[in-house]
Order: structure tokens, then C-alpha cells, then sequence
């Protein structure tokens, strides 16, 4: 850890030195990796790449992960660094479409991407072209303690009932049954998303977040029905608007919580806090209706080329290695995460086979997350409807107006 | 005899023009003017600036200063306006929409949220007023120490807002922050002021008016520093005192304090952002959004970048402060000519 | 004085002053204490909610090296002083000039002038956003410290002027008109006569438009990003995302950030107080 730290602070003072002068070999990089477990696999990513390219000098510029996602839309039209993390899908398009991001088909070709990366493909793909380089995707679903569901003889839950029957023991055992923190609203579209393809199934939702369906749909309501089951029973955590995801962790490392929807990327940090895997276990997100195939949530990162970069032939080069399989490997490793590269390795950590297993043999489809599917303030309004509906659900109605009228503006 | 004087607009921007050596560089002091007027070896145009001096160095002294804020503060004022009636995502082309970002905003909750919020704001961030001036009384004595008293209470208006959100954000954190280990003494249930449609608000504002009071504080101690003490000896004479000595005595000397408080404080009500941005990030579902926040939210989030319904709200926000603004203007406007 | 002076009350009332003044400040800075406590706790007592108890151990050095090690923030703090600094020299001095300009002279339009000073400072200054931020991007300055460091310039100089021009004012015009009977250029009287005169003045306005633009959050948002060139409560914005529930950094962090205006009111309380008061008293 105290090493970690030195490089850490090197890496700093590097970053902040070499912003003064500018040399050629010189390559910005902009992340929004600023959690731990991230921060330390671009860490070893940057370091790797600069140790097999000794010309080039990497800048780092780490933002916050919230900030970051204002941050983007400025530098990429007025300060454009040579690379930046992103999101594939819909999340991308308005950058695509501005022409703010560089086409690498070239980078595809040139290292066979489009065999070893093309299960990404599709999602990187827009008006025919390559936008960017996947690195990672990841697994959501219900990650729990396990302990607690066995001092209380809870198995785990395949469909809707059992799911309920779980969180009425737990709350006989003083336990509330989910943890979240909405107050970055994402984590509630988390929840719907997973409701409604429960409920509605892939196809439904991927309408729906184009905008083809109203929200005033009855469908919709189904979903939200659903939700309401749960509330209703108050299966949530208190105050929840209150907390960070990082903060409803708290609630679930003391034991005062069981559950949490989240990404696999809430294993770091749980594991951190001193979670053994004994105590901590994973399940897929349980049936609703036998009739709708199961489809999972697992977003995909990606690396861009900013069209406004000034060193694209590092960039490039930065990219290939990218997406080599074996630093794939040893990245997601580190992430907790799963490689995109059909020739890496998947760890042998539990959770990470038990989503590689669970996003391999899935039927229903594989959606992105909300606020990548949906456009921009679509996403916004929608998460911030969620969010009160968390609260308040007996303005159910109003909430869902609120977003058709929001659709019926965005959606031209 | 001044008619030699009156300046045209024209006059000014010309003279700059011509005239490369006045820039807006800050660098620019008055020794290089003194330079330069010493360098014009020219009889004829030295002549020009003996005989003219007293018409050109006003521009000269007002140019570089002028020029910055128009540039950077005027013009733009006109240019918020004029992007109103735009629909402009900052990336591509602007296309002209006439009013309808006005319209969409009639019908828009989250502004009428913000609109309600901002005249929450206004009416309770004048507590800061009376709290000033209550504090300012308590701490006006001459016993050993004071001065640090007063330095120590004055102290949160010099920190930052940032700070200031960060430390009530955690005061008011339902599960370990200070305001619900109170409410828990007391044996009421813990309260999440700040993920609570009914009370963010009011929790934000209480934030605000820490150092606002402070502001006001000194202000009215500064203000009490001057206070005709045989008028007060006369009234004491007249067996007023306390309240009655305060309101007929003290008040009516301490207007100038209370109208700079006013001014500062309505000022510091409309431009609330900080806190906000801080505490709240606008939620729980935007029912802690004020307009300063809501423009910004549209303009530049990440899920916004709606720049002419950003400047809609701004042009809103500023026919709000207008009033005052006039309002502030007409008062020394009267000063002036009192003069 | 109002009230009445409390040496001349009775000596139980004395003594209740006396015991009620340090309770008061301490109420009063009650969220503060608990602030600077916290940033002196470890890792371990916040885990395990220890926030009100005594701390189990001091972390004093530890916490706060560890935000310098770990984090930016000195860079943040570098860049407070790079924006900072200039504003104050660039804004202190343009409004020496208009300030003087608008005070001595009479010309036609002075007052309208003077007033678009007064009510462009007055402005919500989120209004000028959309339009600055375009401004600072086609100048090619967005994300640069000038660029930040500039359009602070240009807005203090609102503030500034109204402040100069009103200290100037109350100057004895009678030097300047001397001055002018001997024959000194106009430039010369701005330099060696009312400039002198003006130095409460302009420590006054140095110390206030200090405090000002080290505390500014929302144009570091709009018109810079990233850790090489946001000041300090950016910076502290951002750290605060990554920090999430360690609350003794983000005490550490805060506390680190107040300091350089905290510092310099201490100093200079005379002019700070000064400048502030500008017209509370008639």
C-alpha cells in the first residue's frame, strides 16, 4: 500500500511537471478512474505501455467519476486530450455525431480487432464505423451476505416470490433487505432496468429507452408495480437519497443490510471493508415472468481518440496495445472486471466467473445501462423520476407524465 | 467650460485603435504612461497633450479598464439574451427558435421548483439581517479579548462555500452528522435534511446564512462604532432604553450598515450555487435547484448542454435582479446629486 | 456606545457575559470544531462511526500528508495562488485607473459609466456563462490558467471600481487642483499625488478581491477542468467525489483549503474589515 502510494504521488508530480513543457512523444490521457481498484489498473496499464514505449510520455489527468461526465463534453471541444475513456452505445453518439470522436477502423484492422474484440463490435459501431476500443465490461446483478442468508436459512432466490419470501426473513431478522444510494440517481436506474426486463423482457426496454414506447404505457406501470411491491414493503434502505453508492456500502459491510444491485465493480470495495468470500456471494436477478427470457445489464468501457487530439499516432499505438489480450487480462484482473478480448483470460475470482458464466449463456439480450441506452436527458429526467419515485411512489403518475413529456420533446 | 470634454463612444474606440500601446495588459502602470509621455519628443504632439491632457487621460485611464469589462461582462449580458433564442447543443449549429425556449420554460416544473426556491432563499437569507445585527450588539463591549471574539465569529465568511457545504453536508449526515446526534438527545427521530423534498431547502439556506451573518455581523459593528454617543447619552437622559433605545436611537444612525447588508445579502440570495452544487447536486429530484443552478445544470451537465435554454432561465434571473439593481442604482443616483 | 457598556453592570451580569461569550463561539463555530477534529481521526475510527468519541489515536501528520502524498492538492492549491495573484494585481490596478478617472474628471457620460460598473458587478454572474466560456474557448484560453485568471479581471474591476472611485471621491480635491496650478501632467498627479493616498485602499481592496477569488468555485467549474489547472475548490469538489465516506480527508482537505485566506485575514484584519465596511458608515 505505502508503495502503491509513492508511485502514486510520483505519478502526480510527473503529471503535473510535464504539463509545463510539451515534447513530442508526449501523450495526454483523461480518465474518470478515480476509485481505487481502477485507479491502480490504469496505473499498471500506463506504466506497461511506457515501459514497451520508451519515446512516449504518458499525462495522466484523473477526474472524479461524476465529474468527469461534465468534464468530457468541455474538453473534448475546447482542450482535447489525445485519448479518453468513454462508454460504447448510445452514450456515444452525440459525441460521434458533433464529429468530437476520431474513427480507428485503421486500429482495428491493422491488429485482426475485428476477430479478437468482436463481440464489442456492434457496439462500437456507428454509421459503419469503429469509434473506439473496448477494454472492459462487467456483469450487474444482486450481490449479497451470504453469512446473513444463512443464519437466517435463506436460499437463494430464483424467481419474484422467492425473492420477496428472502426479504421478509431478513426484515423478521432486523435486516433491510437492499441497500442503495440514489443520490447520483444512476444506481435507481440500475433497479428499473433490471425490473423491467424482468418484467417487459429486452426488446421492450430497448424500445422503450429509444423512445418508441410512452411512458405512460401500461406496461411500464407493470414495472413500476413491481417496484412498488417492494417499497411498499419497505425492502429499501432508508435516506437512501442521502448516500453515494460508495456510502450504501456501509449499511451491507456492518451487516445491517443484505442486498445490493449493483455492478460487479462494488466487489472491490466490499472486499476492502473486510467481506470475506465466505460472507459475500452473488445471484443473478431473479425470474418475474417465466415468459420473458432473462436479459442482463453489463455496460462496456471503451477508450476514444478525441478528433481534436494532437498526438493520434501515439494514440493509436496506445489503443493496439489496449487491446492486446494479454493486457486485457491482466487490466481486468485488477479492475474486476471482464475482458473484452476473446484471447484473454477471465480470473479465476468467483464473482468474475460466475458473471462471465451468467452474461455467456444468457438468452434474453445484453443491455448497456439506462443512461446508455437512453439519450442524455431522457437518462436525466428518467433517473431523477426513479429516484422520486423511491420516495414518494404514490406519485406515480405524475413522475411518469413528467418523463412522456420529456420523450415526446427529446425524442424528434 | 467643458464642453472641450463630453467624449463620444466613437472617440474612444478610435483612440485605442490608433493607438497600439494601450492594450488591455494589466502589466501596464502608470510609469510606462509617464514613459511614454516623456518619450513624445515631438514638440508639436507634446503640445497637443499639454493643451488636451485634462480631455485624453480619462480615456487613457478608463480605456484598458473598460475595455475588460465590457468585453468580458457587458457584451456578454446582451449575448445571453441573444442566445435565448436559440436551440444550441455548444457543438453544432445554432438554430433560431424564437421564444419557444420561453415557452417551454412556462411549463416547466423544474423551473417553477427553482423560481419557488430562489424566493425562499431570498426571504429567509435576510434573517442574516437581524441575526447580524443581534450578534454584532453581543460582541460590541471594550473587555479584554474582544477583538478575537470578534475576529473568531467573523470567521466563517472568510472560508469558502465550498467548505462551508462540505461541513453542513456532514452535519447534516443522517447517520453519524452532528444536527441528528442533537435531534437524537432530544429524542426525536434523525432527520436526512438534505435527501428530504421539505427540508433541503431550508438546510442549504441555514448553511448560507453562517457567513452571511457573519458579513452582517461586521457590518453593523463597524456601523455601531459610529454612533453618535451623546445622542445616545440624551436619549439615555430621556429614560430610554433597551428595544425602545435600539429602534428610535440606534436603527435610524445604522441605515447605511442595514442598506449595504440589504444590497449584499439579496445579491448573495440570487447567486446562490455553491452550496447548492455542493450539498445537493440540485436533489433529491431537483427539489433543491435554484435558477443559478438550474441554467448551469442545462447549459453545461453532463446530461444537459442546452445553452439557449440555459440562457432563457439567465435572462430570467436577471429581469429578477434587474429591480433591485435599478432600485440600487436610483439610490445613488440621489446620492450623487446630494453631493 | 449602544449597548450599554458592560463594565458598568453589575458585577453578576459581568460575569455572565464573561461566561456566555466563549460558550457562544463555540456554538457558534461548532461545525468547524467538529470539522478539524475530524480530520486529526484515523481510518479506523471513522469505519467504525467513532466521529463523537474521543479519537482511539491522533492522525494529525498522517491524514495530512497523506492528501499531499496521495492526491493533487498541492497542485490545486499551486493554482489557487496562479489565479489568484494576477486578479488581484490586474484588478487592483485597471480600477486604481478608472477609479481615478471617474472620480477627478467631469465628463459627459461619467456617471452612465459609473453605473454600468456598479450594475454590471451587480449582475448574477451565472448569466455570463454561455458567452464567456465561448469567449475563453475561441481566445483559445479555456482550460488555462490566464484564461480564468482574466475574466476574473475584468469582473472584479466592476466591484473595484465603485470602491476607488468612492475612496477617491472623498479625497481632498484641493491637492489635485494644486497640483494642476504648478503645472504637474495629469499623469503625474495620478502617480504622485492621489496614488499615495489611495494605499489603504488598495491593501483594503488586495485583501478583499483575494478572499474573493480564492473562494471561487463556480467559474473554476465552467472555465477550467483537471487537476493541472482547477484551484483549490474545484479541486477540493473533485477529491471530495473521490474520497466518499473518508471523512477524515475530506476534513484534512478542507481545512488545508481555507488556511491561505484564513491566513490572510488574520494578517491583515485591519483592511479586510476596511474594505468590506466601505460604506456602512456615513
Amino acid at each position: 500500500m505505502l508503495q502503491n502510494k509513492k508511485t502514486l504521488a510520483a505519478l502526480f508530480t510527473a503529471a503535473s511537471m510535464m504539463s509545463a513543457h510539451a515534447f513530442s512523444g508526449e501523450l495526454v490521457i483523461n480518465t474518470d478512474t478515480s476509485d481505487p481498484a481502477p485507479k491502480e489498473a490504469f496505473e499498471t496499464l500506463i506504466a506497461g505501455f511506457e515501459a514497451e514505449n520508451p519515446d512516449v510520455e504518458v499525462t495522466w489527468n484523473l477526474f472524479d467519476h461524476e465529474g468527469y461526465k461534465t468534464s468530457i463534453r468541455n474538453f473534448l471541444t475546447a482542450d482535447a486530450p489525445d485519448l479518453a475513456n468513454w462508454y460504447a452505445g448510445n452514450r456515444m453518439l452525440p459525441y460521434v455525431n458533433a464529429g468530437l470522436f476520431e474513427p480507428v477502423d485503421d486500429v482495428w484492422a491493422a491488429n485482426g480487432l475485428n476477430d479478437s474484440l468482436s463481440s464489442a463490435a456492434a457496439s462500437m459501431t456507428i454509421d459503419g464505423k469503429k469509434w473506439g476500443v473496448p477494454y472492459t465490461y462487467y456483469n450487474w446483478g444482486v450481490y449479497y451476505r451470504k453469512d446473513i442468508f444463512e443464519q437466517n436459512n435463506i436460499a437463494v432466490p430464483s424467481d419474484w416470490a422467492e425473492f420477496k419470501a428472502a426479504g421478509e426473513t431478513l426484515k423478521a431478522a432486523g435486516v433491510t433487505p437492499i441497500t442503495i444510494g440514489t443520490k447520483y440517481l444512476w444506481t435507481a436506474a440500475g433497479v428499473f432496468d433490471y425490473l423491467n426486463l424482468r418484467t417487459n423482457g429486452y426488446d421492450f426496454h430497448m424500445a422503450l429507452t429509444k423512445g418508441e414506447i410512452s411512458w405512460t404505457d401500461d406496461r411500464v406501470k407493470d414495472t413500476m408495480a413491481n417496484w412498488k411491491e417492494l417499497l411498499d414493503a419497505d425492502f429499501f434502505i432508508e435516506n437512501h437519497a442521502a448516500y453515494s453508492w460508495q456510502e450504501a456500502l456501509a449499511p451491507m459491510i456492518q451487516g445491517k443490510a443484505a442486498m445490493y444491485v449493483m455492478g460487479n465493480f462494488a466487489v472491490a470495495p466490499l472486499r476492502d471493508a473486510g467481506l470475506t468470500d465466505d460472507q459475500l456471494g452473488f445471484f443473478q436477478f431473479p425470474m418475474i415472468d417465466a415468459n420473458v427470457p432473462m436479459a442482463e445489464e453489463a455496460p462496456t468501457d471503451t477508450m476514444h481518440i478525441p478528433a481534436n487530439a494532437k498526438n493520434k499516432v501515439d494514440a493509436k499505438r496506445f489503443l493496439a496495445y489496449l487491446a492486446r489480450a494479454d493486457v486485457q487480462s491482466e487490466m481486468n484482473a485488477t479492475l474486476g472486471q471482464l475482458p473484452i478480448n476473446s484471447g484473454s483470460t477471465v480470473s479465476d475470482d468467483k464473482f468474475l466467473q460466475a458473471g462471465y458464466q451468467m452474461l455467456s449463456s444468457t438468452e434474453g439480450g445484453i443491455a448497456q445501462f439506462f443512461d446508455r441506452d437512453a439519450p442524455a436527458e431522457m437518462a436525466s429526467a428518467g433517473m431523477e423520476g426513479f429516484q422520486e419515485f423511491m420516495v414518494k411512489p404514490e406519485r406515480l403518475e405524475t413522475i411518469l407524465k413528467r418523463m412522456e413529456k420529456v420523450r415526446s420533446r427529446v425524442y424528434k | 467650460m467643458r464642453c472641450g470634454q463630453s467624449l463620444s463612444l466613437k472617440g474612444l474606440v478610435v483612440s485605442i485603435a490608433v493607438d497600439d500601446s494601450i492594450t488591455v495588459d494589466d502589466s501596464v502602470t502608470a510609469e510606462d504612461f509617464i514613459a511614454a509621455e516623456d518619450s513624445i519628443k515631438d514638440k508639436s504632439m507634446r503640445d497637443y497633450w499639454r493643451i488636451n491632457q485634462q480631455r485624453l487621460a480619462p480615456v487613457l485611464f478608463l480605456m484598458p479598464g473598460l475595455l475588460m469589462f465590457v468585453v468580458y461582462v457587458i457584451i456578454p449580458i446582451f449575448q445571453s439574451v441573444d442566445i435565448s433564442f436559440y436551440s444550441w447543443d455548444g457543438l453544432g449549429e445554432k438554430e433560431y427558435v424564437g421564444i419557444s425556449n420561453y415557452v417551454e420554460l412556462m411549463d416547466d416544473e423544474a423551473f417553477y421548483t427553482s423560481l419557488k426556491n430562489n424566493i425562499i432563499w431570498l426571504v429567509l437569507y435576510m434573517l442574516a439581517i437581524p441575526a447580524g445585527l443581534f450578534v454584532a450588539l453581543f460582541l460590541n463591549q471594550n473587555i479584554r479579548g474582544i477583538r478575537i471574539y470578534k475576529s473568531l465569529f467573523f470567521f466563517p465568511f472568510v472560508i469558502s462555500q465550498v467548505v462551508v457545504g462540505l461541513v453542513f453536508s456532514w452535519f447534516y449526515d443522517p447517520s453519524y452528522g452532528l444536527f441528528n446526534k442533537i435531534l437524537a438527545f432530544f429524542g426525536a427521530d434523525p432527520i436526512a435534511v438534505l435527501a428530504d423534498e421539505d427540508w433541503v431547502t431550508y438546510g442549504i439556506i441555514i448553511a448560507g446564512l453562517w457567513p452571511q451573518t457573519a458579513y452582517c455581523m461586521i457590518l453593523y459593528l463597524t456601523g455601531l462604532n459610529a454612533v453618535d454617543s451623546e445622542q445616545i447619552e440624551a436619549a439615555r437622559l430621556d429614560n430610554a432604553k433597551g428595544l425602545k433605545l435600539l429602534w428610535y436611537i440606534i436603527l435610524p444612525q445604522l441605515r447605511p450598515a442595514t442598506f449595504i447588508a440589504m444590497v449584499v445579502t439579496i445579491i448573495g440570495a440570487l447567486r446562490s450555487f455553491d452550496l447548492v452544487s455542493i450539498m445537493t447536486n440540485g436533489g433529491p429530484w431537483g427539489s433543491s435547484r435554484v435558477l443559478a443552478f438550474y441554467m448551469y445544470e442545462q447549459a453545461f451537465s453532463e446530461y444537459g448542454f442546452r445553452m439557449g435554454y440555459g440562457a432563457a432561465i439567465a435572462v430570467v434571473l436577471l429581469a429578477i435582479m434587474m429591480i433591485y439593481i435599478a432600485a440600487f442604482l436610483y439610490k445613488m443616483y440621489r446620492d450623487e446629486r446630494g453631493h | 456606545m449602544f449597548p450599554k457598556p458592560i463594565e458598568k453592570s453589575a458585577p453578576p451580569v459581568r460575569v455572565l457575559y464573561k461566561i456566555a461569550l466563549p460558550i457562544a463561539l463555540i456554538i457558534w463555530l461548532l461545525p468547524l470544531l467538529a470539522v478539524a477534529l475530524t480530520s486529526l481521526r484515523s481510518q479506523g475510527d471513522i469505519l467504525s462511526g467513532n466521529y463523537w468519541g474521543w479519537p482511539t489515536s491522533f492522525n494529525m501528520l498522517e491524514n495530512y500528508t497523506a492528501i499531499f502524498e496521495n492526491t493533487p492538492i498541492g497542485q490545486y492549491i499551486f493554482n489557487s495562488f496562479r489565479v489568484t495573484i494576477p486578479t488581484v494585481i490586474g484588478a487592483v490596478g485597471l480600477s486604481c485607473m478608472t477609479g481615478f478617472a471617474l472620480a477627478v474628471y467631469k465628463f459627459k457620460g461619467n456617471l452612465i459609466l459609473f453605473f454600468l460598473f456598479v450594475a454590471g458587478n451587480f449582475v448574477p454572474f451565472q448569466i455570463l456563462m454561455v458567452p464567456v466560456r465561448d469567449f475563453t474557448v475561441s481566445l483559445g484560453i479555456y482550460n488555462t490558467i490566464s484564461g480564468l485568471a482574466l475574466f476574473h479581471i475584468a469582473f472584479q474591476t466592476g466591484f473595484c471600481t465603485l470602491f476607488m472611485r468612492n475612496f477617491i471621491k472623498a479625497l481632498p480635491f484641493e491637492l489635485i487642483e494644486a497640483a494642476r496650478v504648478e503645472g504637474v501632467s495629469e499623469i503625474r498627479i495620478f502617480w504622485y499625488v492621489v496614488l499615495p493616498l489611495m494605499k489603504p485602499a488598495i491593501a483594503a481592496l488586495s485583501v478583499l478581491i483575494f478572499t474573493f477569488i480564492w473562494n471561487d468555485y463556480f467559474w473554476a467549474m465552467v472555465l477550467t477542468q483537471g487537476a493541472d489547472t482547477q484551484p483549490i475548490t474545484a479541486g477540493l469538489k473533485s477529491l471530495n467525489g473521490q474520497w466518499v465516506s473518508s471523512w477524515h480527508l475530506v476534513s484534512a482537505g478542507s481545512i488545508v483549503a481555507a488556511m491561505p485566506p484564513v491566513i490572510m485575514f488574520f494578517l491583515m484584519q485591519r483592511h479586510f474589515i476596511a474594505g468590506l465596511t466601505l460604506g456602512a458608515v456615513k
